[in-house]
């Protein structure tokens, strides 16, 4: 089995980059099984595609516009995760949706996807997080935790 | 006044580029390239560590990565005239072509190819006589009947099922497409190719940067990548050697697939080598260094101007003030307080001064650099060009190779002129792909003849001197020249700016209200149909544009918020 905890975002602007500060922690403080992958995506694109290839399932973690309160944190499975393919200008635009969407063509799509989105409260050129999304962390680790328990790996808090 | 057409984003990732063009009688008469999101990371670089500053400028971009770490760390170097051991140039030179390499081949196929290829169209065509066809262009073993009718059937259940996927929303069947469905077939067959080949070229960038997507290698006065032949954890003889055979597959791909594919895609569009010219000062910086100074390279740099190969000024050294001295960049049409004129980088500012967009005023976030006061074309076909300009002999086969396939395909003599164009952004980016997997293969055995002579050593300790020292660290990267400009004092940032290729490409209006490279290459380009603009994308995709500081937020638009679960 081949799980995979992807975090991105941009770590100079803020709460955009909660997803990479998420994975961050996630390493600090678990030890990770052979099973279990966690990739620091930042904002790249098609370099991505070798890791995420064939995956069992893939969780994403990052900051998520959905309209809720700064500091809502969404979780979106199955039919809700959001169709990748929204209107776009030209199929020049590749980025992680895209990404997804090539792995698809090429038959190497992961076995399902959930992600856990952050709605972000600053986005001002910082490489912290706001204190409010900080203080969330925490919460958000334990719920990739819990992902990955219902997907039958349990993990160890490194002592 | 003509029609006047808006397109924003250009692309999503790049960081909001929008172009607007003034259409009259079917052509571009006026253009502006406008930079959408303010780029002012170096800020964030202001008191730190000088030697932390490359692991903080490759998270300015998601497409350039790799690129902001080399021109980070080889600033400070130059400041401290810190020399890089030979190991770390040639582990440098590897990750540096691997991505040049990545780069130029998703962008070919994966984000530029659609604006000339039909994929819809690929669909009506036939596979033997697409065989037959490939056939005689090369001898790649991708190209067989069965392939290609194993593509065809994946398509057609692409699109039976109502989802195009990835190919969503492209211009299919607009007028401006010309080639025939066998062609169409033949390039999108290479297209999905491609994505299992781009992959061997990230792979040798995550070995040898110790980890990807980000590399962790780097550092100042060196790389971080400890040399043990026979241990599993470093850099050892048997991922050595896994390099070795990537490398072996990307140079059959590039050399029998994506040199004829632009030969055959430029020969059916060669009108397209009568448009996009613009801007014809061409800047290019040395690269690849051979030695531990950086005073000799493998591919040569320099600046043409006019197009004119005779006038090439060559760029000779890291540091040299001929470059060093020639940069400048304006504010007078970027959000930005100016009113100094022109300044150099280091002592560039970047006071945000939104007005909105100005026709005749302030309208992009982008500065406007210059090189001694004139707005310069950067990219792919300035390095060809400034390499060719020079004799380089790889480049100038590999130039010459293309034109003539593309000559014999269009039934016509393809002079070198032709370059100055659309298309010719894209060939010199295929010749300059097949110089950079010829040196990868190259700077791999240099590391190895020199590691065999029993030198290991990868890093010379960078130490910081009391009071201000400044330098400059330049670097040809995919999209062309980039400088990163540091001022240290007592040990600490104090200045910070980075001059990136599309700065210099998408530039607006200089302080002499001289239009950049962009906004020059969409003049009297044809427009077909100004609510589908094809035309006015393929110039601008073709100079691969890139704007820095991606932002990456998942957005749930279209979706009722109410089926969001909030917890």
């Amino acid at each position: 089995m081949r799980l995979i905890v992807l975090g991105v975002g941009n770590t100079l602007l803020s709460d955009e980059g909660v997803g990479v500060r998420v994975v961050e922690k996630l390493q600090q403080d678990f030890s990770l099984p052979a099973e279990v992958e966690v990739i620091d995506g930042g904002t790249t694109g098609m370099e991505m595609l070798e890791d995420l290839a064939g995956a069992d399932h893939l969780i994403i973690v990052d900051a998520m516009f959905g309209g809720n309160a700064p500091g809502t944190i969404v979780r979106l499975a199955g039919d809700e995760v959001p169709v990748f393919f929204k209107t776009k200008l030209s199929p020049h635009q590749i980025g992680l949706s895209d990404v997804l969407a090539t792995l698809v063509l090429t038959g190497e799509q992961p076995g399902g996807v959930t992600i856990i989105g952050i709605q972000p409260v600053s986005m001002e050129l910082n490489m912290e997080l706001s204190p409010q999304i900080a203080a969330l962390l925490p919460d958000v680790v334990s719920l990739v935790v819990a992902e990955l328990a219902m997907l039958g790996v349990t993990l160890q808090e490194v002592a | 006044m003509g029609k006047r057409i808006t397109i924003d984003p250009i692309t999503r990732i790049e960081g909001h580029l929008r172009v607007d063009c003034e259409v009259s009688d079917g052509k571009v008469s006026k253009a502006w390239a406008s930079g959408q999101m303010w780029r002012g990371v170096e800020q964030i670089l202001i008191g730190r560590d000088p030697r932390d500053a490359w692991a903080i400028t490759q998270r300015i971009c998601g497409v350039c990565t790799t690129v902001h770490a080399v021109a980070s760390v080889r600033a400070v170097e130059n400041a401290l005239e810190l020399e890089v051991p030979l190991n770390a140039q040639y582990i440098r030179n590897m990750i540096i072509t691997a991505h040049a390499i990545h780069d130029h081949i998703v962008h070919f196929y994966h984000l530029s190819a659609l604006d000339w290829v039909d994929v819809v169209s690929a669909l009506k065509g036939d596979p033997g006589k697409t065989a037959a066809l490939a056939e005689g262009l090369s001898s790649w073993s991708g190209n067989s009947k069965h392939e290609f009718a194993k593509v065809k059937e994946r398509l057609s259940g692409f699109v039976g099922t109502g989802q195009l996927g990835i190919f969503t929303n492209g211009y299919w069947g607009h007028p401006a497409m010309k080639l025939s469905p066998e062609v169409n077939l033949l390039a999108t067959t290479h297209y999905l190719q491609a994505l299992e080949v781009q992959r061997y070229a990230s792979k040798i960038v995550s070995i040898l940067g110790s980890k990807s997507p980000h590399i962790q290698n780097m550092a100042v006065g060196g790389v971080s990548n400890p040399i043990a032949l026979d241990s599993q954890s470093v850099l050892s003889i048997e991922r050595l050697l896994a390099v070795k055979e990537w490398i072996v597959k990307l140079n059959d791909f590039i050399k029998n697939v994506y040199l004829v594919d632009v030969a055959a895609i430029g020969a059916f569009y060669a009108n397209w080598t009568a448009i996009g010219g613009g801007v014809m000062d061409y800047l290019a910086v040395p690269d690849l260094p051979l030695d531990t100074k950086g005073t000799q390279f493998a591919l040569p740099g320099g600046y043409i101007k006019g197009g004119d190969l005779a006038s090439i000024k060559p760029i000779k050294a890291f540091g040299d003030p001929y470059f060093r001295d020639g940069v400048e960049e304006s504010v007078k049409h970027s959000w930005y307080k100016g009113g100094k004129g022109a300044l150099h980088p280091f002592k560039g500012e970047t006071i945000p001064e939104y007005t909105d967009f100005q026709d005749n005023g302030k309208y992009s976030w982008v500065k406007s650099p210059t090189f001694y006061s004139k707005p310069a074309q950067v990219g792919p076909l300035s390095r060809v060009l400034a390499m060719a300009a020079q004799n380089h002999a790889p480049t100038l086969k590999y130039l010459t190779g293309l034109l003539d396939t593309a000559g014999s395909l269009a039934k016509t003599k393809i002079p070198l002129a032709a370059v100055h164009s659309t298309i010719g952004r894209h060939a010199a980016r295929a010749v300059s792909c097949a110089v950079q997997v010829d040196e990868l293969a190259n700077q791999w055995q240099l590391l190895v003849d020199n590691i065999g002579k029993g030198d290991t050593k990868t890093y010379n300790k960078p130490t910081f001197p009391k009071g201000e020292i400044h330098g400059v660290g330049f670097h040809e990267a995919p999209r062309g020249v980039l400088s990163h400009w540091v001022v240290i004092k007592d040990a600490k940032i104090t200045n910070y700016q980075a001059v990136v290729p599309t700065t210099w490409n998408a530039a607006p209006r200089n302080e002499g209200d001289v239009a950049g490279p962009y906004e020059a290459s969409l003049l009297n380009t044809p427009v077909a149909d100004p609510e589908r603009p094809l035309e006015v994308l393929r110039t601008v995709h073709s100079f691969d544009p890139c704007l820095a500081c991606a932002v990456h937020v998942l957005d749930t638009e279209g979706r009722p918020v109410v089926q969001v679960k909030a917890l």
